[in-house]
């Protein structure tokens, strides 16, 4: 079970990285940078399950704390409204 | 209890997975947004929750994550669409309706009409009918 979570969370890494890559305007990329850092947080909470270390929570807890901030901080900063 | 956990965590990868398939097939960053969070939320979650039953004595931290998750992707989701759909990126053709309306109107009132033309649009769904069909 915990392989082929780990598995399908490599392949939405992998694709939401295609789509950071590939998207046309910057807001496809700051979604797909959105959902990366949900999706590190998963897998820091998957791996904290692996290696029975309680550590790992606190680390994904600051890393989805930061994730946040920055993308919340980045889509306030580009919004143009006068065109 | 371990078994619970190991299918909250396979829930939780198969929808990570179902979002970020999403994330590469919808034609539009509104839709991107919607699969891109709401299924990452769920997936997160059921990951989190997955570690209240699979890691002894970190049931306090995976509540705190979950409460996290469930506050802070919403808000951050409404702050992309809110900031791209004031930065006059457009809806893509196969849209049904657009309930803020403000596209249609006249870019130079982007900001000061967008409360009016919410409520009139509102009222009148029929006339943000975009695809006529």
């Amino acid at each position: 079970m915990i392989t082929i979570s780990l598995i399908l969370i490599g392949l939405s890494a992998v694709l939401t990285v295609f789509r950071l890559i590939k998207g046309p305007s910057l807001f496809d990329r700051l979604v797909a940078s959105d959902t990366l850092s949900v999706i590190g947080m998963a897998f820091l909470v998957v791996l904290a399950e692996i290696v029975q270390t309680t550590s790992y929570m606190d680390v994904a807890l600051v890393y989805g704390i930061v994730g946040f901030l920055g993308t919340v901080t980045i889509a306030r900063f580009f919004m143009r409204v006068s065109k | 209890m371990t078994v619970v956990g190991e299918i909250l965590m396979l829930i939780g990868g198969i929808f990570l997975f179902l979002g970020s398939l999403g994330l590469v097939r919808m034609p539009d960053v509104y839709n991107r947004l919607q699969t891109g969070t709401k299924a990452s939320t769920l997936g997160a979650m059921s990951i989190g929750l997955s570690a209240m039953f699979l890691l002894p004595g970190a049931v306090g931290k995976a509540v705190l994550l979950v409460v996290f998750i469930v506050l802070a992707n919403p808000i951050a989701s409404n702050t992309i669409g809110r900031s791209a759909y004031l930065s006059g990126i457009r809806l893509s053709e196969k849209s049904v309706s657009d309930a803020w309306g403000v596209q249609a109107s006249s870019e130079a009132e982007m900001v000061e009409g967008a409360a009016d033309d919410a409520t009139s649009t509102g009222a009148a769904p029929e006339a943000t009918d975009k695809k006529g069909a």
